[in-house]
């Protein structure tokens, strides 16, 4: 298929996911964000804004580019890193 | 030591050990490659040719690339310049395509066959320093801690994290940074060459600038490889935040675009990828060198990037060889303090690469405006099908009227026109 979800693009991708998330979102700081640019910008979708205005985010499969924390306009909001030695993200073919 | 085995650390690296010093090169991987993302189309081949002789006969090679298409588009049309040449089909060459995880690997091997050691995943958290600032070492995140070393060369990529720890880069905005994300889709191989007209073994690589990217300030690309396509959407970060799209959705956008669609048809997604792209050019060069630390490639903003132009391998290789290069001349002198390393800009200088950075200074940002983006496009498509329609028994139009009911119904001003084709003409021309 040429058209795809985006469910369907990231089965294709293998991740070995690290222990411990390698970025943790700052519930705090995101309570009195109005923007929640990082909700649109990330190409894995891994950030979703609650009901309750907070935001939900899973380290599992990123692909450790650095979009979120260059267009969060908010310091501190998202502490980022590397994932361990060998882990995250594992392409194959790109 | 080198942290970060993409092109500009494995190159850096193969030098290095050419030279008989002892090198450590730090992949933060599985194994190199597997976390790096490009078109992939190598140009200026004999930057590597210098390297590894006829490296084509070697290295994991897609196809030879012969044939390039810049594409403008509309929402409806589009208008190319398609150029083919037999001279980019033999030795030396043009340019390649490839797959980076296959070919990032095969480059890292040529410096651990040179005797470099590579340590897969491992990742430089940090450049250690002494009192006086000087670098001495990098800190992994293993057990044992602490590597120290005469020379570092930061080649980590895009992200930057050594360089900008000792204050060699910036903080990098939404405006310096582009994010691109990517689909290789499988195609028969007959199927392929067929429908794009190619010599067995021969690629097409595509450019495409407009609406393809709606309103959101970037472009898009499509290139062969072997059995299979590379095609993606590069875009601004910050215009991504303000129009609030989502990257995936500009991807199947693109691929639905009436000129991409049939180029595309039937193909199989064999992977998703995504990554960032420094696109502000001389803007957001690192500093190069501090005592006891080099900073080579993406991570020194070295991405050659224009809309016209994408080329960071490339000028990774030449930034890693030059680094090595230095770094090596340094520890053979016994003075590897920025002054010691100076070596390195000046071979940047001597070869071209600084002065590309230059004369290239107000590409990005002149490519990247509005009027570039979605206004010109429009005007250069409708001129064309004004031109070319045919007419039937209507009067049909010269191209200078052509243009001036184009310009008109777009509303841009013709003073401001006039003052964009004076500096696109300075970024690009002359
Ligand atoms: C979508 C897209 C399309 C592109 N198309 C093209 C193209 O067609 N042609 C072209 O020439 N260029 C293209 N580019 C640009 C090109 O990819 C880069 O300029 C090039 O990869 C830069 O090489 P590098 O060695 O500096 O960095 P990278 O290739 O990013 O390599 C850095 C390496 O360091 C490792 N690393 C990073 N941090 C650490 C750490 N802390 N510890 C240990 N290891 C670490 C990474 O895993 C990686 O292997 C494209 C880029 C993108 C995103
Ligand atoms: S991470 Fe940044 S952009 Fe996202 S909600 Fe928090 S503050 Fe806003
Ligand atoms: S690094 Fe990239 S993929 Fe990972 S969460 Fe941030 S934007 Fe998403």
């Amino acid at each position: 298929m040429v058209s795809t979800t985006l469910a369907e693009k990231m089965t294709t991708v293998r991740f070995r996911p690290d222990h411990e998330p390698h970025i943790v979102v700052d519930g705090d700081i995101c309570r009195d964000c109005t923007l929640h640019t990082c909700v649109y910008v990330c190409p894995a979708n891994l950030f979703s804004l609650l009901s309750d205005g907070s935001i939900l985010f899973n380290h599992e499969e990123c692909f450790e580019c650095g979009t979120c924390y260059v267009a969060c306009n908010r310091e501190g909001a998202i502490h980022w890193r590397y994932p361990g030695g060998g882990r995250g993200v594992s392409f194959r073919d790109s | 030591m080198v942290a970060g085995a993409g092109p500009a650390g494995s190159a850096a690296a193969l030098v290095l050990a050419r030279a008989g010093r002892s090198v450590l090169l730090l992949e933060r991987g599985e194994f190199p490659g597997s976390k790096n993302v490009s078109g992939a189309a190598i140009y200026g081949p004999d930057v590597l040719a210098e390297l590894i002789p006829a490296f084509w006969e070697t290295a994991p090679i897609e196809r030879v690339l012969t044939r390039r298409v810049i594409c403008v588009t509309s929402e409806e049309s589009s208008l190319s310049l398609d150029f083919a040449t037999r001279r980019f089909a033999s030795p030396p060459y043009n340019a390649f395509s490839v797959l980076r995880p296959r070919f990032d690997r095969w480059l890292a091997d040529q410096a651990v066959a040179a005797g470099a050691t590579l340590l897969n995943e491992t990742v430089a958290d940090e450049l250690l320093r002494d009192a006086t600032g000087r670098v001495r070492g990098v800190r992994v995140r293993r057990p044992d801690g602490d590597i120290e070393a005469p020379v570092v060369i930061a080649a980590d990529g895009v992200n930057s994290f050594l360089a900008r720890g000792v204050g060699l880069q910036r903080e990098l905005g939404g405006h310096d940074l582009s994010v691109g994300v990517k689909e290789v889709l499988a195609v028969d191989r007959g199927v392929l060459e067929e429908r794009f007209h190619l010599e067995a073994g021969e690629g097409v690589t595509y450019e495409f600038l407009g609406s393809v990217t709606g309103d959101v300030a970037g472009g898009s690309f499509l290139y062969t490889n072997r059995e299979s396509l590379s095609l993606g959407v590069i875009v601004e970060i910050a215009s991504l935040a303000e129009h609030r799209v989502r990257p995936y959705e500009l991807l199947e956008r693109f691929k639905a675009h009436p000129t991409v669609a049939p180029l595309v048809r039937g193909g199989s997604l064999v992977e998703y990828s995504a990554h960032m792209v420094p696109e502000a050019g001389q803007a957001m060069l690192a500093t190069l060198a501090g005592d006891g630390v080099l900073v080579a490639g993406d991570a020194a903003g070295l991405c050659f990037a224009t809309g016209l132009y994408l080329e960071g391998i490339n000028y990774a290789i030449a930034s890693g060889r030059a680094a090595g290069e230095a770094a090596a001349e340094a520890l053979a002198a016994g003075d590897t303090s920025a002054a010691g390393l100076a070596g390195y800009e000046r071979r940047l200088e001597e070869r071209g690469v600084l002065p590309d950075f230059r004369r290239f200074r107000m590409a990005p940002r002149f490519i990247m405006g509005e009027r570039m983006q979605r206004l010109y496009p429009e005007i250069v498509t409708g001129v064309a099908e004004r031109v070319l329609r045919s007419q039937g028994g209507r009067p049909k139009q010269k191209l200078l009227p052509a243009v001036t009911d184009e310009v008109r119904r777009s509303g841009v001003p013709i003073r401001r026109l006039l003052r964009d084709l004076w500096e696109g003409g300075r970024a690009f021309g002359w």
